[in-house]
């Protein structure tokens, strides 16, 4: 089954000058299946994943996600497209950092309101587990280290069980033990869970253990 | 759809976080509202005193028998020299008689009117107030003294004795302080008044009366009015003034008109007597109004700062709630709580410290030899002014929190995450 196709996706930066960053852009990922993104820096990863991530609408062509087009949508359409069935990890952790771990991994699953208060808890504590981090729960976030920080965004990315998780560079910042930790992470929940994955990397080792990688060229899919 | 509790959730750690600014800008409106409840108590209750002090007493309509010429000289009446272009030299006025004619059949016709409230009747006497070998000259006043504090606060102006204690003697006198003081005299003592024919009538002080206007006071004193006919020598129907209170006060320069037309009398309303008045009335509420609206705003531009700065702090949380599924309406409700929040809490602590700083006042001594009744400062608790108050508070830092958010809504996380 299909949870995420393109179809001759184009985007244009029109400031300083015009310029075709993204060009024709057709792809599509299986569920369960675990994907990464490999290209030049500049050749426009992080532009793609902005759009397929909803966050960018400012683009021609199709955008799909389980089934449904996405393209044309209104932003608050979207937001809770993005909150039900999207978890996006980016390279700086970012968290809310006047809020407790376990409060910064509930949000989204508290705006998006389908379980009590004390079910998200339970679920936000069972996700912290998987990831190891169950016992800094109730510390600050902007306490935490590089590693544990990018485990909670990792958490909070799945605490809604979105259709795909999506990433850009998640391991860039982190040491090569963390990274392997990381990568092992992302692959139980394929196997394990039957999660999709689309992870940008420049990580030559990273992607090579992933199911497929794509590989980029000035704003093109070459494979 | 919206999960309200989120949002607050959001929106109390934010403030908690930041518990000295958001103090700052609650500070603010509370300084804001609290004044202008203290301005608005304060200046109401003045005017409210100020009113009291000419309003109170003075009659919506005064009647009396003027003394001037005739507006219709005789020449004009004889058919002779009509349409010709007269002129008369020195014109003077008729030797005519201060008092009312008929005045018990018009004092009648008023008391039957439904706009009128109640009438009193003066019998005013030029007299010599004699002491010794002193003599003032002044004014005595025959009233109805029960129908004077019935109507116009009259008992306010005693300060020694009694306005009463006129009833149960006939040859009392309430005596301006003014003419107390320059002749020594105090309760108890004789004062003899001599009447501008020649008659001089032994008089006992029951009471001392002080309006608070030294003119006023320097001259004037109280009898009953069948004390003041025999001064005059005059009998029990002479009356030279008739005092109207109105159920509408706004009715009186309609009515004065009317009488004058229809009893050959002058009668001026109290609007046209006290102008001047009602133009410091509405003057220092105008200036009390600018003063606090003022406040007002300078405290929502307080938290318009703080919110824009906080916005700004806080461009990396609004990015992440947006990319985890917080639409822009969220975040600008979570910046708008907060400015409501702010409002809310600084507009009643305005409230609280608006009623302490009144009631602080209300109790401050204030004596002056101007005001005899007042012995604290004038405060006017109307609790319009704290509905006012805190409505002013959270609608203005509503539209103060109003900008900031909408800035907020509209912020694009891709920016604040690819600037990252
Ligand atoms: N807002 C913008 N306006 C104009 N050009 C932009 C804008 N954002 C990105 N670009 C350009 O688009 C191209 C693609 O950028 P993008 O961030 O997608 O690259 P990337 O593949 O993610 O690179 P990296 O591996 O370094 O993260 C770059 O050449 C960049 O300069
Ligand atoms: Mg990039």
């Amino acid at each position: 089954m299909i949870v995420l196709e393109t179809k001759n996706i184009n985007k244009h930066f029109h400031n300083p000058i015009d310029f075709h960053v993204l060009k024709d852009i057709t792809l599509s990922i299986d569920q369960g299946e675990f994907v990464s993104i490999m290209g030049k820096s500049g050749c426009g990863k992080s532009t793609l994943l902005y759009i397929l991530s909803t966050m960018d609408t400012d683009y021609t062509g199709e955008l799909h996600l389980a089934g449904k087009i996405v393209s044309g949508r209104p932003q608050q359409e979207l937001a809770v497209i993005r909150n039900e069935h999207i978890g996006f990890v980016f390279q700086f952790h970012y968290l809310l950092p006047e809020f407790s771990v376990i409060d910064n991994v509930m949000l989204p699953a508290r705006k998006l309101g389908k379980k009590s208060y004390k079910e998200i808890k339970q679920d936000a504590y069972d996700k912290l587990e998987l990831l190891g981090i169950k016992e800094q729960a109730d510390k600050k976030a902007s306490m935490l280290s590089g590693g544990q920080k990018q485990r909670v965004s990792i958490a909070r990315a799945l605490i809604n069980d979105p259709a795909i998780i999506m990433g850009d560079e998640p391991t860039g910042n982190l040491d090569s033990k963390n990274s392997e930790n990381v990568f092992n992470i992302f692959k139980d929940l394929s196997s394990q869970q039957n999660l999709s994955l689309l992870i940008v990397t420049h990580d030559q080792d990273f992607a090579n253990k992933t199911d497929r990688i794509i590989e980029m060229e000035d704003g093109k899919i070459i494979v | 759809m919206t999960n309200y509790k989120v949002i607050f959730d959001i929106t109390r750690t934010h403030l908690q976080t930041r518990l000295k600014q958001t103090s700052v800008a609650a500070l603010g409106v509370t300084f804001g509202i609290g004044t202008f409840i203290i301005m608005m108590g304060f200046m109401t209750g003045l005017n409210g005193l100020l009113d009291g002090l000419v309003l109170n007493r003075t009659p919506h309509i005064h009647i009396y028998n003027e003394i001037k010429p005739t507006d219709d000289q005789p020449i004009e009446l004889d058919e002779a020299f009509a349409g010709n272009f007269n002129i008369i030299h020195n014109v003077k006025p008729k030797e005519s008689l201060v008092r009312i004619h008929n005045a018990l059949p018009l004092i009648a016709e008023l008391q039957k009117d439904k706009r009128v409230k109640g009438v009193t009747s003066q019998a005013i006497a030029r007299v010599f107030y004699v002491a010794g070998s002193i003599q003032l000259n002044g004014i005595v006043n025959g009233i109805d003294v029960m129908d004077e504090i019935k109507l116009f606060n009259f008992g306010d102006y005693i300060v020694e004795g009694s306005g009463e204690s006129l009833l149960k003697r006939t040859n009392g006198i309430l005596l301006g302080a003014g003419i107390a003081k320059k002749m020594s005299l105090d309760l108890g003592d004789k004062i003899n008044v001599s009447s501008v024919n020649g008659g001089v009538f032994p008089l006992k002080i029951v009471g001392i009366y002080q309006s608070g206007l030294a003119e006023v006071d320097n001259t004037q004193s109280f009898v009953n009015v069948k004390t003041a006919q025999q001064l005059l020598g005059e009998g029990s129907n002479y009356i030279s003034d008739i005092n109207v209170k109105l159920n509408n006060m706004d009715l009186a320069p309609e009515m004065a008109k009317e009488l004058t037309k229809s009893f050959d009398l002058t009668a001026t309303d109290i609007q046209t007597a006290n102008a001047q008045f009602e133009t410091g009335t509405s003057i220092r509420n105008l200036i009390t109004y600018a003063v606090s609206i003022t406040l007002l705003i300078v405290a929502g531009f307080g938290i318009y700062n703080i919110l824009n700065m906080l916005i700004y702090e806080k461009m990396n949380d609004i990015a992440i709630l947006k990319a985890t599924g917080f639409s822009g309406s969220d975040v600008k409700k979570i910046f708008i709580s907060q400015a409501v929040i702010i409002g809310f809490i600084g507009g009643m602590l305005g409230l609280i410290l608006g009623f302490v700083g009144s009631v602080i006042i209300d109790h401050t001594p204030f004596n002056t030899e101007a005001l005899p009744t007042i012995k604290t400062y004038p405060i006017n608790f109307n609790p319009l002014f704290y509905i006012v108050g805190i409505t002013f508070a959270m609608i203005s830092t509503f539209l103060a929190g109003y900008l900031p958010a909408r800035k907020a809504e509209k912020i694009d996380p891709v920016e604040i995450i690819r600037g990252q």
